[in-house]
C-alpha cells in the first residue's frame, strides 16, 4: 500500500483553505498518510528573528492557527501526522498554539514534537564555513547579524515521528526532507539506500511548492489553460516502499496535474539536474522521466540517487538599511511623455537632496519595468505608444532610513510641482535583510528532536493574555 | 513571418515564431542565481531547441540584467532543458530594487526569444 503525502501550503501567505480538501481526501482513502506545511521562505525566517526581538512569544508562522484550526481535529482523529517548518524562528512558540488550538477541540493526549539544531546564530563565527558557489556577500560582522540557520535534513523529524508525534514542529529544514521524514518513518529505507532517498526526497520537491505542481503557477490562457484556478486542490503524492511516485490532487477540486504541470515544477530552482544537492542525498533527475495514467495522475520515474554532500547549506540573514518604493500614475493623451518627465525631475531633485550613495531606480510600469535594469536599457529601447496608463514607479535604497524618506518624498512632491495630471501616489518604506549562504560541516551540527511538554500547569498562552 | 532556406537538398520553408508558441517555461532563483526551464510542447520541437536556444543567444537576452555566465542542461526524456543564468537579479530577492526580486518574471522573457521553425 501506497504511503500519501498532502501538501497543506506551499510558501508563508500561501492559501489557508487549501489543506481542507486535501485532508478529506486522505481520509477517504484510509491510507497511512502525512499532511505537510511549508511557510518558511529564505527571508521569512528572519522576519520571524526580528519580530521575536519585539515580542518573544512571537516568531513562527503568523497564520499557524488559520492553517491548522480546520484540519488538526481530522488529522488527529485519522492518525494523519502533521509536519511544517511553520516553527520559524520560535518552534517552542509554535508548538504552544498547536498544544492550545488542540485544548480547545478536547484533545489534551495530542503529542508534539519540535525539532532543534538548525539554529547556529551563537557558533557561527567558531565553524568552519565555506561560501557557497554562487555567492557575492562578505559575511557580515555581528552587529548586523539576524539569524543564521542550517538547512537540516530529514533526520531529526523522522526521530520525531518515532516518539509517536502527532505533529512536528521544525524552523529551518531542507524543504522537501519535511516530506522525505514521513517517508523513511513509515518505509523504515535505509539512510544510505540513496535511490530511494532521492525519490522521497522528490516527491517532496514536487510538493513543496503545493499548487505549483497542480495548476497553481502555471496557466497561460490559450495555450496552458487551467481549470478552476479559484479552488486549485493542492498536491497529494502516492509514494510506494520502491520509491515509485504517482502526482494527483483530490477530487472535487480545481487545477490539473498534467506531464506539463509536473515537467515545470521537476526543475523548479534546481540548478544542474544531475547534482541536486540536499542534505540527505545528492539527487540526478536527469533522467527522469515524467508519463501521465490518467486525467490528474502523472507517474514520475528514473530519478537516482548519490551519496549526501559533506558540507550543509546555512543562509545567514543580516541587517540591510532601509528600502523604500512610491509610485504615481499618469494615462491618456501624451501620458508616456509626462512620466518620463516626472522621472526626469525625479533624477534631477535627488541630485541635490540626498546623497550621492542613495542607490535609486526608476520603472515606467507600462512601458517597462520587471524585465529591465537598474539602468533602464529597455525604457530607452521600447517603442510604447504615447497615450496609454503609466505609472512611474521609484525604488531607493540606504542604510539610513530618513534618506528612503527623503527620496520617496520627492516622488509624492510630483503632486503639485510635477509634470500634469499625475495621481494615485502610494509610498512605503521598510527594513531589508540581506542574506548570504555558507556551506558548514556536517559533523558541526546536531539535529535532534524531543517531545513539546505543554505550558505549565494547563495554562494556554491566550489565557494569560487574559491573566494580564 | 516567411524566410526561405537556400539548401539545395532540404529546400524547407520556415516560419519566425516567439519560443512562447512552441514552449513552456519556469523561473526559479537562488540568490543571484536565476533558473529558467524551459519544455517543448510537442517532442518534434526539442530538436529545434537544442540547434537554436543556445548559451549564447540567452546570454544575450539577459546581458543588459548583467548576466556573466548560462549554462544549459539538455533533458532529452522530457524534451527540455534548464538554464542557469548567474548574475541577472541584480541583488535578488534580498537586495534587488526590481519590482520582481526574485526573477519569477523573466521566464517570459526567455519565451519572448524568436526561434525559426
Amino acid at each position: 500500500m501506497s504511503f500519501l503525502l498532502g501538501s497543506g501550503a506551499g510558501f508563508s501567505g500561501d492559501r489557508t483553505d487549501a489543506a481542507v480538501a486535501v485532508v478529506a481526501e486522505l481520509i477517504k482513502r484510509q491510507q497511512p498518510s502525512a499532511l505537510v506545511f511549508e511557510t518558511l521562505g529564505e527571508r521569512t525566517l528572519a522576519a520571524a528573528h526580528r519580530a521575536m526581538r519585539d515580542d518573544p512569544e512571537s516568531g513562527f508562522e503568523p497564520l499557524l492557527d488559520e492553517l491548522l484550526a480546520p484540519v488538526l481535529r481530522d488529522c488527529l482523529d485519522h492518525n494523519i501526522k502533521i509536519i511544517g517548518n511553520f516553527g520559524a524562528a520560535n518552534p517552542s512558540g509554535a508548538c504552544q498554539v498547536v498544544a492550545d488550538l488542540a485544548r480547545q477541540l478536547g484533545r489534551d493526549d495530542i503529542r508534539i514534537a519540535q525539532v532543534h539544531g538548525d539554529d547556529i546564530r551563537q557558533q557561527l563565527h567558531s565553524l568552519d564555513l565555506e561560501r557557497w558557489e554562487a555567492e557575492r556577500l562578505e559575511m557580515p560582522g555581528d552587529e548586523a547579524l539576524i539569524s543564521a540557520n542550517v538547512y537540516l535534513g530529514a533526520k531529526a523529524l523522522a526521530e520525531a515521528l518515532a516518539m509517536q508525534a502527532d505533529v512536528v514542529v521544525t524552523g529551518r529544514v531542507a524543504d522537501p526532507a519535511l516530506f522525505l521524514a514521513p517517508l523513511m518513518h513509515h518505509f523504515n529505507w535505509r539512510w544510505d539506500d540513496w535511490d530511494r532517498l532521492a525519490c522521497g526526497m522528490m516527491a517532496g520537491h514536487l510538493a513543496e511548492c503545493g499548487a505549483q505542481v497542480s495548476g497553481g503557477y502555471f496557466a497561460d490562457p490559450g495555450f496552458k489553460d487551467v481549470p478552476g484556478l479559484a479552488t486549485v486542490g493542492y498536491p497529494i503524492i502516492e509514494v510506494e516502499q520502491d520509491g515509485s511516485l504517482i502526482i494527483t490532487k483530490p477530487a472535487n477540486t480545481g487545477g490539473c496535474v498534467t506531464e506539463q504541470t509536473v515537467k515545470e515544477q521537476l526543475l523548479y530552482e534546481v540548478h544542474d539536474p544531475a547534482n541536486y544537492l540536499t542534505p540527505d542525498v545528492t539527487v540526478d533527475l536527469s533522467h527522469a522521466e515524467v508519463r501521465q495514467l490518467s486525467p490528474n495522475r502523472v507517474a514520475v520515474t528514473g530519478i537516482r540517487g548519490k551519496p549526501a554532500p559533506e558540507r550543509l547549506k546555512t543562509t545567514v540573514c543580516y541587517e540591510g538599511g532601509w528600502q523604500g518604493e512610491a509610485e504615481i500614475s499618469y494615462a491618456g493623451p501624451n501620458a508616456l511623455a509626462r512620466a518620463q518627465l516626472a522621472a526626469q525631475v525625479l533624477r534631477e531633485r535627488l541630485v541635490f537632496r540626498a546623497p550621492a550613495e542613495l542607490r535609486t531606480r526608476l520603472d515606467i510600469i507600462g512601458l517597462a519595468s520587471v524585465f529591465d535594469s537598474d539602468s533602464g536599457e529597455l525604457q530607452r529601447s521600447t517603442s510604447p505608444s504615447t497615450s496609454g496608463d503609466y505609472r512611474l514607479r521609484l525604488a531607493a535604497e540606504h542604510s539610513e532610513r530618513r534618506w528612503v524618506a527623503r527620496a520617496t518624498q520627492e516622488l509624492l512632491a510630483l503632486y503639485c510641482a510635477g509634470p500634469a495630471g499625475g495621481g494615485g501616489v502610494r509610498r512605503q518604506f521598510q527594513r531589508r535583510v540581506f542574506t548570504a549562504s555558507y556551506l558548514v560541516k556536517r559533523s558541526d551540527i546536531h539535529a535532534h528532536a524531543s517531545l513539546f511538554e505543554t505550558n505549565l500547569n494547563g495554562v494556554s498562552r491566550s489565557d494569560r493574555y487574559v491573566a494580564n | 513571418m516567411l524566410q526561405t532556406e537556400h539548401n539545395p537538398r532540404t529546400k524547407r520553408t520556415h516560419t519566425a515564431v516567439t519560443l512562447h508558441q512552441i514552449a513552456h517555461a519556469r523561473a526559479g532563483d537562488k540568490g543571484e542565481r536565476l533558473n529558467v526551464a524551459l519544455f517543448a510542447y510537442d517532442s518534434d520541437h526539442y530538436a529545434t531547441l537544442l540547434e537554436q536556444v543556445t548559451e549564447e543567444r540567452v546570454l544575450a537576452l539577459f546581458a543588459h540584467r548583467g548576466a556573466s555566465r548560462v549554462r544549459r542542461y539538455p533533458l532529452p526524456n522530457l524534451a527540455g532543458m534548464n538554464f542557469v543564468i548567474d548574475d541577472v537579479l541584480q541583488g535578488g530577492v534580498n537586495g534587488a530594487l526590481n519590482l520582481d526580486g526574485h526573477g519569477k518574471t523573466l521566464s517570459f522573457l526567455l519565451l519572448s526569444l524568436e526561434v525559426n521553425i
